[in-house]
């Protein structure tokens, strides 16, 4: 059967560390911002952590949310792009064709998880950070719109990893980056149409919703929280 | 009241209106030398966006549609002035069409041709956009015809080539009669661009024929066109944008600043070419009512688009009706209101007040409020995404308003090249008949 890559995040567990924010920039090649253009909303985190704040001063409580690209069933980015940049493959994986896309900005507007991120220049990094490039992904020029993929470099390396040893893909054999880097282990990843993997557990569990689940786009990224 | 047009001896009226093409004055040359310089620094603008990437303009997440959309939206709309104008105004058989066609045709094609631009120059990687186009290529590839991008393109493309035949069709007669006495390259100009029309009746018969027709097709078109460009934006499940009532809205916006265009130009054209017995206060009072009768039909529009949202209190769309009436886009919302319903309403509602002066000036006011409205409708729906913490703000930069001003300036520009080297106001219109040689 063919695999359909989800995630469950905990947000009972997650302590808004940002641990995850960094390694996606590790492991992905993001471009790195300067303070004023951050201050400009041009930073580029394929992962980010929305915080909401409950109550008035000073008895307030914060919440922590990790929000990436959820992976849509019914990507409402997929079918505004004019030249197939993004579109849905076998697996389940919303992606991102850099060299087709010619930046019309049409599924950024129509992402309601505003989680697509435009290279505003050139991509530039400060040494020594240029120097920890990682060659399985690519570095996107300027004029593409780009957001998160699973890190899908690490799913192939998972599967030619498993073809080599001459057994099945297993349960926890692909990690993302910001799933392996969570300390408080609040970030699950694995294969939905196996009903025995952990994130399939946890996406039937009792306290998983999806974000925005009422628009019908089908995310394939649960957030479980209690009540 | 000056004379009807009409009523003028048919040589006086050919001199009239061949005159400007064979004169150039200082006036003339240094509006075209500031248009230039203008344009100039708008391309200049545009290379350096292209060079450093979009990062130059004002844009950011969450608001990646700026003010090109705005121009775009702008643009498209003003070229509804003429086609559609002129269309209705000839299959209705409107006798005092006959001074006004023309200016509003030539609008059309001209301020398509720099709409159109604005898709392109906003591209991430302009240099790709024929990405979007459906040639044949070796990978088999072809574009995403379920985006309403692709669609854009389509009908602008359609509206283009429609407008321009739309345009050249009735000037062949006019040309014929340039083609007999003037200096050489124009005389082989025109010689060649009048396809060797004789006059004959059998090739007035046809024109007339040509022209029906392709009244009825520019109708439909213009209208599909700016629906269209309305779905761009109503396809997109973003609060405000996700509406039925964009379609006819936008249309309904189109003809409305399109008619104001018309206005401005035919005052201008009026006083610089000196046709003020041709475009007279009557035609003026004329399309001042119709600008009137649709500055209340987009009020309407305005009012159920936004006590629809008002009532049914979505939390996702209020934050959007909110950013618009009462936050950060307030100032713009009720300056719009104002000019596009206050003083077009003042100015031409009240009879004393419906001079050629009042009407220019109350175009003047649509055409701004036009532009605004753009604005109110692209930006604060990006700027307040469903998810609360993504929201932003947009504020153009110069590069932005350097294209922009840039837009203007070219239309200025084509449309004094094209005003010396046609006739501004179809000549032939006012042969009293036509197929008699004079």
């Amino acid at each position: 059967m063919e695999r359909r890559w989800g995630m469950a995040i905990d947000l009972d567990r997650c302590t808004g560390c940002e641990a995850c924010v960094v390694a996606c920039h590790a492991e992905n090649n993001l471009p790195v911002s300067t303070p004023e253009q951050a201050a400009r909303g041009r930073t580029a985190h394929w992962i980010r952590i929305d915080r909401y704040f409950e109550g008035e001063f000073p008895d307030i409580k914060v919440r922590y949310m990790p929000v990436l690209c959820q992976h849509c069933d019914n990507a409402p980015c997929e079918p505004v792009c004019p030249t197939y940049a993004t579109y849905h493959n076998p697996e389940g994986l919303n992606v991102q064709v850099y060299n087709r896309c010619v930046g019309t900005f049409y599924c950024a507007n129509n992402c309601p998880y505003t989680v697509r991120y435009f290279n505003w220049f050139a991509p530039d990094w400060p040494e020594p950070l240029a120097l920890q490039h990682n060659p399985d992904v690519a570095v996107r020029p300027a004029g593409v719109m780009e957001k998160c993929t699973f890190c899908i470099q690490r799913i192939k390396r998972a599967k030619q990893d498993a073809a080599g040893d001459g057994c099945p893909l297993a349960d926890g054999d692909v990690q993302p980056a910001c799933v392996q880097s969570c300390p408080a282990e609040a970030m699950v990843f694995g294969d939905l149409n196996d009903p025995g993997s952990k994130v399939s557990r946890l996406a039937g569990d009792g306290r998983s919703s999806r974000l925005l689940e009422e628009l019908g786009t089908k995310p394939k990224v649960f957030y479980l929280q209690k009540g | 009241m000056s004379p009807a047009p009409e009523l003028l001896p048919y040589r006086q009226i050919r001199e009239d209106l061949f005159r400007p093409l064979s004169r150039v004055s200082s006036r003339y040359l240094f509006a075209t030398v500031i248009a230039f310089l203008v344009g100039a620094a708008g391309l200049a603008a545009w290379g350096l966006q292209l060079h450093t990437g979009m990062g130059v303009t004002g844009l950011q997440r969450p608001v990646f549609w700026g003010i090109y959309i705005v121009d775009f939206v702008f643009w498209i709309g003003i070229s509804h002035a003429g086609t559609l104008i002129s269309a209705i105004l000839r299959l209705t058989g409107a006798a005092w069409r006959k001074p006004v066609t023309r200016a509003a045709e030539a609008i059309t094609v001209f301020a398509l041709m720099i709409g159109g631009m604005f898709p392109i120059i906003h591209l991430g990687r302009a240099w790709l956009f024929y990405w979007l186009l459906p040639y044949p290529n070796s990978r088999m590839l072809w574009p995403n015809f379920r985006s309403p991008l692709l669609w854009d393109l389509t009908a602008i493309v359609t509206y283009v080539t429609g407008s321009v035949i739309y345009l050249y069709l009735p000037l062949v007669p006019d040309l014929a009669q340039l083609a007999e006495h003037n200096t050489p390259w124009r005389q082989r100009l025109y010689r060649a661009l009048s396809l060797g029309w004789t006059g004959s009746d059998r090739e007035w018969h046809a024109l007339e024929r040509a022209m029906k027709l392709m009244a009825c097709i520019i109708l439909a078109v213009a209208v599909s066109v700016h629906t269209v460009v309305a779905w761009d934006f109503a396809m997109a499940i973003a609060p405000m944008w996700h509406s039925t009532i964009f379609g006819p809205y936008f249309v309904t916006g189109a003809i409305f600043s399109g008619i104001a265009a018309l206005i401005l130009v035919m005052a201008m054209i009026r006083k610089l070419l000196h046709l003020e017995v041709y475009l007279t206060k009557h035609h003026f009072d004329r399309l001042a009512k119709l600008l009137l009768l649709m500055s209340l039909l987009w009020c309407y529009f305005t009012l159920a688009e936004n006590l629809t949202v008002w009532y049914g209190n979505d939390p996702k769309e209020m934050a959007v009706f909110g950013a618009r009436t009462r936050g950060h886009y307030a100032p713009y919302f009720w300056t719009m209101m104002f000019l596009n319903f206050a003083v077009p309403f003042v100015l031409l509602g009240i009879r004393r007040l419906r001079t050629i002066a009042g009407a220019t000036v109350a175009s003047v006011a649509v055409l701004i409020g036009m532009w605004i409205e753009r604005f109110v409708i692209v930006v604060p729906t990006l700027a307040n995404p469903r998810l609360p913490s993504a929201s932003g703000f947009y504020t153009p930069t110069w590069v932005e308003a350097a294209i922009t001003a840039a837009t203007f300036a070219a239309m200025a520009m084509l449309y004094m090249i094209f005003a010396k080297l046609f006739p501004i106001i179809a000549v032939w219109e006012f042969k009293p008949h036509p197929q008699e040689d004079t």
